[in-house]
């Protein structure tokens, strides 16, 4: 199937000499959920203003949509919406001004039927007589959702939407996102929570000092790079790990009462049997254990420090 | 072509016109009325007749310039600088308009406020003094000419600057003193041979000259003269535009 974004070869110098992007490929999926991770300055956001038009791109291609961004703009650029990071909106004008006004820049016919249900759909409907600069943060970040929905995108891009937002709200959003993913609209979203991008995406990728490290399935990436550690809690404290499992990855905690055995998930459990009849022989007793899965944020620390 | 696009843009400075009405018109309006009451019914008839016409009648073709000019560089600049300023672009500049479509769209409306804005004031001037249009058509010709050329004049301004201070200062430093120095109060006959020759490098001279032959039939300068400078002008400011747009200055890094 022909990607909805395709980054071929992509490179970002600024004007003053500083690489932002270095030889970015990239394809995302029609319909599916991109989560794009990186620490602060790695290139995420410059990265999406180039495929949506904001920043021109130093060399390589972009399509979106199978078209060229910068050959085919008009047809490129129709096919997006764009929810940036900043809190940009006008002040003095209403809701269902400012989304209007979103749909006709974008070419489109008005559609007041259209504009209602995404009003609707995002809680704004009240508000909609409603001068911008007299919502709350959270109210105004779902203006910004309900401009980049008005032309009826086929992708959409959210840059860190749910940042300073509330629980309720982010729960809010990420019910929509689905829903919208549910439609076949191509979401990229890249976020500092990393818990959002392990509730939502289909697929992660991680970009770092410009680069792209790696792009992965999220259940293959959880399972490739997953660690487990298991915990067992020693009826009597241990002054040091036992000679038999001295070869073992396993280490003394609190106080000598933890034993901390860490295998990878993809391993057989063989090891964790194994760990268990040694202690067995041993006559070590422990009155609990418990096992623990490294989350996408554990993996993703791991990548960006490497 | 992005029609709905357009008219976007133009709706939305328009309805801004509109909320900032008093703004927008009365203040301008107001501001001219003092001259007339000042030069026009106060000052005017202590004062000879110039080229034949009177004092009063005299000056309103220099002051709609001169409000025409303010208001266009104003409209268009702040319409342009105001997104900037509060990162509202970043949706312009991600929409399939070109660069032609948004400055019709953003000078569209600048001018168009200002042409409004300039009849305004010529219906206010009726009220204190006399005067008479003898080529209607060429005035409404040279006033919406000069409007565009100066809200894209403006455009580029709100493009430039990088504070609201320079946002003042241009049409407070530079425009002003050369609306004033452009034989809006005066004919530049009046002057000495030296001030003459300096006058004619003052654009606004052009402008007044062609808009006053307009409304009486004298100028200072032939009217085709006028024509010819408005076009250059016209033509430069669209130049530095297609400059600003396939450079990306201050729009796209």
């Amino acid at each position: 199937m022909q990607p909805d974004i395709s980054v071929q070869n992509l490179n970002k110098v600024y004007a003053g000499g500083f690489q932002a992007l270095k030889d970015i490929n990239l394809d995302i999926r029609r319909g599916e959920i991109f989560a794009l991770l990186g620490p602060n300055g790695a290139g995420k956001t410059t990265l999406i203003s180039i495929i949506c038009g904001i920043v021109n791109l130093s060399s390589g291609k972009v399509f979106a949509a199978g078209h060229d961004i910068v050959k085919d703009y008009r047809a490129a650029r129709s096919t997006i919406g764009l929810v940036p990071q900043e809190l940009n909106t006008d002040s003095f004008e209403t809701v269902w001004d400012t989304v209007t006004f979103s749909r006709g820049l974008f070419g489109k016919a008005a559609n007041p039927a259209h504009i209602e249900k995404v009003l609707k759909d995002l809680s704004l409907w009240d508000k909609r007589n409603n001068r911008i600069m007299s919502l709350s943060g959270g109210m105004k970040r779902r203006v910004m959702i309900a401009k980049a929905l008005s032309h009826e995108p086929e992708i959409l891009f959210l840059d860190e939407p749910t940042a300073g937002v509330d629980v309720e709200l982010r729960r809010d959003m990420w019910d929509m996102v689905r829903g919208l993913r549910d439609k076949g609209v191509t979401i990229i979203l890249t976020t500092h929570y990393i818990e959002e991008a392990e509730e939502m995406a289909d697929r992660i990728g991680v970009i770092r000092e410009g680069e792209i490290i790696l792009v992965e399935d999220k259940h293959v990436l959880m399972r490739k790079l997953g660690k487990k550690q298991l915990r067992l809690l020693l009826q009597q404290p241990l002054e040091k790990v036992p000679g038999e499992l001295a070869l073992e990855p396993v280490e003394l905690s609190g106080d000598g009462f933890e034993l901390v055995y860490t295998f990878d998930s993809q391993q057989e459990q063989a090891g964790v049997a194994k760990l268990l009849r040694t202690l067995g022989d041993l006559g070590i007793e422990y009155r609990d254990l418990q096992t623990r899965e490294s989350s996408l944020e554990d993996i993703f620390v791991g990548l960006v420090h490497e | 072509m992005n029609f709905y696009g357009v008219m976007a843009i133009y709706k939305f400075e328009m309805a801004r016109m509109r909320r900032t009405l008093m703004q927008s018109i009365a203040s301008p309006v107001i501001s001219t009325s003092l001259y007339f009451i000042v030069f026009g019914s106060a000052i005017g008839p202590r004062m000879g007749a110039i080229d034949g016409i009177d004092y009063g009648a005299f000056i309103i073709p220099g002051l709609v310039m001169l409000t025409l000019l303010m208001q266009s560089i104003s409209n268009a600049s702040f319409a342009i600088y105001m997104p900037r300023f509060s990162g509202t672009i970043y949706e312009v500049l991600s929409a399939p308009v070109s660069y032609i479509e948004v400055v019709v769209g953003y000078v569209g409306a600048a001018a168009t406020k200002s042409v409004i804005l300039g009849l305004v004031i010529l219906l206010t001037a009726n009220f204190f003094v006399d005067y008479s249009i003898l080529h209607p058509v060429w005035m409404l010709s040279f006033l919406v000419l000069t409007a565009v050329t100066f809200s894209l004049f403006g455009f580029i301004l709100g493009i430039w600057a990088d504070g609201f201070e320079k946002l003042q200062i241009v049409p407070l430093m530079v425009v002003t003193p050369l609306v004033f120095l452009g034989g809006t109060f005066y004919s530049i006959d009046m002057l000495p041979p030296l001030w003459q020759t300096l006058t004619l490098f003052n654009p606004v001279v052009y402008l007044i000259s062609g808009f006053r032959w307009a409304f009486y039939g004298v100028s200072d300068v032939h009217v085709s003269v006028s024509v010819v400078m408005t076009l250059v002008f016209l033509a430069i400011c669209m130049l530095v535009i297609w400059r600003i747009f396939k450079t990306g200055y201050r729009l796209r890094t």
